[in-house]
């Protein structure tokens, strides 16, 4: 344990636990980044369809909350095995960075489409009628009102999805994806080798800290209530 | 001028139908400062809905300046819309743009050139007070404030017509005077036509030159505010102007009704019952002095 806090610790691990944060990096941000240009495409229409939407489709509507609430219910490990032929033909490898961020975004697609749906919601509905109001389209109520004046709202959930992503990236390294959770998995559970166990999470609690912090800043910053 | 001809409005909802507007008849002619009043849950805001076809009427026409707009679809919709301008009880102001960002709305809808409509919107958060404040967000300004903002960016397009949903019902008195006064020069000196909707008839003394009262989803007066404020001849309308009182509850939309009790004809009101609409304090009119 004392030998966390020395050189030589250091020296034997820092490569390797270096690598492992930015694997980790890398997952997170990219399968983030994924889930969210579905994410927010699948709130957009989940928002317009709603009953009293700008496009009611009730039954569409409801045919797809149920589907995205079926997929947020899936647990991770599952659709990490249920994912593994679709993995295969997209990115032609289920191991390794590459193959852990196709279950990760996928898991987090529904995941984010609740979100997004609902910093939309939190959009007051009488900014929608005046928008409407001065002629705007539904595309200009979407881009210029919806994404806009919930902008905040949506930086404040990246940093919860980013977040809970890092906890499935750990979870993901169990199945060899790589990154600091493989890391804790393979040196401090199977080798016992507990400072190196406790470096990773240790690493992964300041990696989770830097992500709301940095989240909360922009969302202060560009918050205008 | 806005028309409408037996233009009629039926909600449906999952606890049945409820009609809203029932042969409502109401010509606005150029000029005008039109107000439209009532009780809450009379229909107001779903017949002034209705000129700008936020809301659909059920049956009946919209003519705009001699045209049958009630159909309009697609761009030919949103182009009348950005010819209509709206302000709201709440303002309605988008709260993550400036002050100058807000008056630039409808015209970044409209993808007009940058660079005349920031003129234009300079010029209008002049004509409005509000010289100097464009780097504001809504949430640094006072009610009053809020509202001029949301009058600048109704006026942006420079539409012929503006729609006022209860835009004074969350302003103190004196911002109220402020912004009606506001509303009588833009009428005067930009020859807009205004609609006022209100539940408030110091407001149609203070800035109408003609009225319509509405009941029940029905219009049961119009007429010259002057003439209308000397002889009412619905009861509503003498309620409203607080001849006569009624039983002191606060009409909700859920459906709770008015008693009103057997019409006291006073020559001062009595405010027992509180008059709807109107302030208990609010003096008698002389006009109403010398018919009773
Ligand atoms: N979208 C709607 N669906 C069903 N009923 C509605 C809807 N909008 C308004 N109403 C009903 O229509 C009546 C008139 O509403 P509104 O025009 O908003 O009244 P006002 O503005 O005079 O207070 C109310 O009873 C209200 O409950
Ligand atoms: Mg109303």
């Amino acid at each position: 344990m004392s030998e966390l806090f020395t050189s030589e610790f250091w020296l034997d691990y820092g490569p390797l636990l270096g690598k492992a944060s930015i694997d980790t990096l890398v997952m997170v941000l990219s399968s983030t980044l994924i889930a969210y240009v579905v994410g927010i495409l699948l709130a957009v229409v989940l928002k317009l369809t709603e009953p009293n939407g700008l496009k009611p489709q009730p039954v569409f509507n409801a045919v797809l909350g149920w589907v995205v609430n079926m997929g947020r219910s899936l647990p991770f490990i599952i659709l990490l095995i249920i994912l593994i032929p679709f993995t295969r033909t997209i990115v032609g490898t289920i191991v390794g960075i590459r193959g852990a961020v196709v279950p990760l975004a996928v898991c987090a697609i529904p995941f984010v489409a609740r979100m997004v749906e609902s910093s939309f919601s939190d959009v007051h509905p009488g900014r929608i009628e005046a928008a409407q109001a001065f002629g705007a389209s539904t595309t200009q109520i979407v881009t210029k009102v919806f994404l806009r004046e919930s902008l905040p709202s949506l930086i404040r959930g990246a940093a919860i999805t980013c977040i809970t992503l890092v906890g499935y990236v750990a979870m993901a390294g169990a199945v060899g994806a790589g990154g600091l959770g493989d890391v804790a998995i393979r040196y401090g559970y199977y080798r016992y080798q507990s400072d190196v166990m406790i470096a990773s999470v240790l690493i992964l609690i300041i990696v989770v800290q830097i992500i709301q912090s940095v989240f909360n800043l922009i969302a202060r910053r560009i918050d205008k209530r | 001028m806005i028309e409408l001809l037996g233009l009629g409005k039926t909600y449906q909802s999952k606890h049945g139908s409820f009609e809203a507007l029932k042969d409502i008849n109401l010509r606005i002619d150029d000029g005008d400062i039109y107000g439209i009043i009532g009780v809450s849950g009379a229909g107001k805001s779903t017949l002034v809905r209705c000129i700008n076809l936020l809301e659909r009427p059920t049956v009946g026409q919209v003519l705009i300046d001699g045209i049958d707009v009630t159909n309009y679809q697609g761009r030919q919709l949103l182009d009348l819309r950005s010819r209509i301008g709206m302000i709201f009880q709440d303002f309605n102001l988008f709260a993550q743009r400036t002050v100058l960002s807000n008056v630039l709305f409808p015209l970044e809808v409209r993808h007009d050139a940058r660079s005349e409509a920031l003129k234009q919107a300079h010029n209008l958060l002049k004509l409005v007070g509000l010289d100097g404040m464009e780097k504001r967000y809504p949430a640094q300004l006072s009610g009053g404030q809020q509202q001029r903002v949301s009058i600048a960016r109704a006026l942006a397009n420079r539409p012929a017509y503006l729609l006022c949903d209860e835009a004074t019902s969350a302003l103190d008195s004196l911002t109220t005077a402020s912004i009606l006064a506001l509303l009588r020069e833009i009428n005067r000196t930009l020859g807009v036509t205004i609609v006022i909707i209100t539940h408030a008839m110091s407001v149609v003394e203070a800035a109408c030159n003609k009225v319509a009262v509405i009941d029940g989803s029905r219009i049961v007066e119009t007429g010259e505010v002057a003439s209308v404020f000397a002889a009412p001849t619905a009861q509503i309308t003498r309620q409203l102007l607080g001849l006569e009182t009624v039983a002191a509850v606060e009409p909700i939309d859920a459906g709770e009704t008015i008693a009103a009790v057997e019409p006291i004809n006073a020559v001062e009101p009595i405010n027992a019952g509180e008059p709807i609409g109107t302030p208990a304090t609010q003096a008698p009119r002389e006009a109403v002095d010398g018919d009773v």
